[in-house]
């Protein structure tokens, strides 16, 4: 038994291509993935992300509580509305989840966790929050829509009302804010300007179709996924899981290791993992010449080899671009095996396009 | 249900054959193989002059959601290829059975069209999928 969103209707409307996605019946297209991903970076498209699960984190020790829960120190909040990304740790050191944290006030804050991993989070969280003066309250009743691209936010500005259009006017990248029925964030996963929506479910649909009358067009799946590829953001499940540490992952830069004291669920593993080099790293892949390099491949490198966590050709570049975890030894260069034969590709950070071009 | 012309040959594998009357048969992919491989990238064809034998792996129809092989539906030698899907693959999405039609086979022995599927027996075999 699937799951719908509360705008299943309205994708159907736009003749979309559903399929279960861990459970839930999404769009992974509306025709051709590739226009949707192109409307993103040159326009406005927008995507149905009311699967994802909302959290709520209220009460006096609301700060003390996230401050043990995740890698990243909500400490570091003090504007209302800043959102943090951050990874949730197991004792061991590996990634349970990753998620967006919004810090409104320190007894108040807002998650937005993955899908796929909602139950063990729930669980995770409920067993952790029971040392401390907090609840943590699921939001099953908001939709979520996020609108992405260079005209996004002009588009959106069009069929908010005056208090809106002045509440997000100046908000600059990675804040939130509650106005009127919507709570509008300048966060997003495509690597281009635009908002996520937090909007009641039963004003969703109406919504997605003001949007769609503005002119942006509706993305599914496929191009979410090829627009975070492109640039550089973790899908968790494939580019890391509870057995990888967020040092083999990218993720050094979401653990805050000051305060030294802060003992944060995972830190004495992240700790000894750091002093000893002991992990491999997440890099990009670039291949220029013809072929699509594809998730479990093997990566041979100097000194070893690694393999590729996700890869898809990128429309924004008209060649194929990868993650993969490797060694620490690898260089500039590495092979892939790809159907049966090995070919050469090159070794960068694992960022591709930004706002529309290439950062390569 | 996708459209399939009910003037081709199909192989079970999805390729369409059209004959042209000159002993020559294009080759293609179906309305619905290119349905469920998605938007197309890269497509490698064979090289004019190759030799195939009917069943032989010769050209890939890459995706964005996957690699996937093109089988000749009969041997004999490439002909024609469609160079025009090295700068717009998409072509294969847009007019499966028109412009975007794959290479083309100078047949070294007819007979073996009449392995192939009629576009009932082809429309069967998709459902059975």
């Amino acid at each position: 038994m699937t799951s719908k969103t509360v705008l299943h209707a309205k994708h159907l409307e736009s003749k979309a291509k559903m399929v279960d996605f861990h459970g839930w019946e999404m769009p992974i297209n509306y025709g051709s993935q590739i226009e949707e991903h192109n409307a993103v970076r040159t326009d406005a498209g927008m995507f149905d992300v009311s699967h994802m699960t909302i959290v709520d984190v209220k009460g006096e020790q609301a700060q003390a509580f996230l401050r043990k829960l995740v890698a990243n120190d909500v400490a570091k909040l003090t504007v209302p509305g800043k959102a943090l990304y951050t990874g949730m740790l197991n004792e061991q050191g590996g990634v349970i989840d990753d998620l967006i944290i919004y810090f409104f006030s320190n007894t108040d804050y807002r998650l937005v966790v993955n899908s796929a991993t909602r139950e063990k989070d729930l669980a995770h969280m409920a067993k952790v929050s029971a040392d401390f003066a907090v609840a943590v309250t699921e939001r099953p009743e908001f939709a979520m829509i996020a609108v992405q691209g260079p005209n996004a936010k002009a588009k959106t500005a069009t069929i908010l009302t005056a208090d809106q259009q002045a509440a997000v006017a100046d908000m600059k990248p990675f804040f939130g804010v509650q106005t009127g029925d919507l709570f509008i964030a300048t966060t997003g996963y495509t690597g281009e300007d635009g908002y996520e929506i937090v909007v009641p479910n039963e004003q969703a649909a109406d919504l997605w179709q003001q949007l769609l009358d503005a002119g942006v067009a509706p993305a599914g799946l496929g191009a979410r996924d090829t627009l975070r590829l492109e640039a550089g953001m973790n899908l968790y499940g494939l580019d890391m899981d509870e057995s990888v540490s967020p040092l083999a992952a990218n993720m050094a830069w979401t653990i805050a290791w000051e305060p030294e004291d802060r003992d944060f669920i995972g830190r004495d593993v992240l700790v000894q993992q750091r002093a000893d080099k002991s992990t491999d790293k997440l890099v990009g892949l670039v291949l220029e010449e013809k072929g699509v390099l594809r998730s479990g491949s093997k990566v041979i490198v100097d000194g070893g080899e690694g393999v590729i966590t996700s890869g898809t050709f990128s429309p924004t570049l008209g060649f194929s671009v990868a993650l993969a975890r490797v060694p620490r030894s690898t260089g500039e260069t590495a092979q892939v095996e790809m159907r049966k034969k090995l070919v050469n590709v090159k070794v960068v950070k694992p960022s591709f396009v930004r706002n529309g071009k290439s950062v390569l | 249900m996708s459209n399939i012309p009910s003037e081709l040959k199909y192989a079970s594998s999805h390729e369409w054959v059209r004959n042209e009357g000159d002993g020559t048969f294009t080759v293609g992919i179906s309305e619905h193989a290119q349905e469920l491989l998605g938007d197309m990238v890269f497509v490698e064809l064979p090289e004019v002059g190759d030799e195939v034998l009917a069943g032989e792996d010769c050209a890939v129809a890459e995706s964005v959601k996957a690699a996937s092989d093109i089988y000749a539906p009969i041997g004999g030698e490439i002909v024609a290829i469609n160079e025009d899907l090295e700068d717009a693959p998409e072509t294969v999405n847009n007019d499966a059975y028109g412009d975007g039609w794959l290479f083309r086979i100078k047949a070294s022995d007819e007979s073996e069209l009449e392995n192939l599927l009629d576009a009932e027996g082809y429309a069967h075999s998709i459902d059975e999928d």
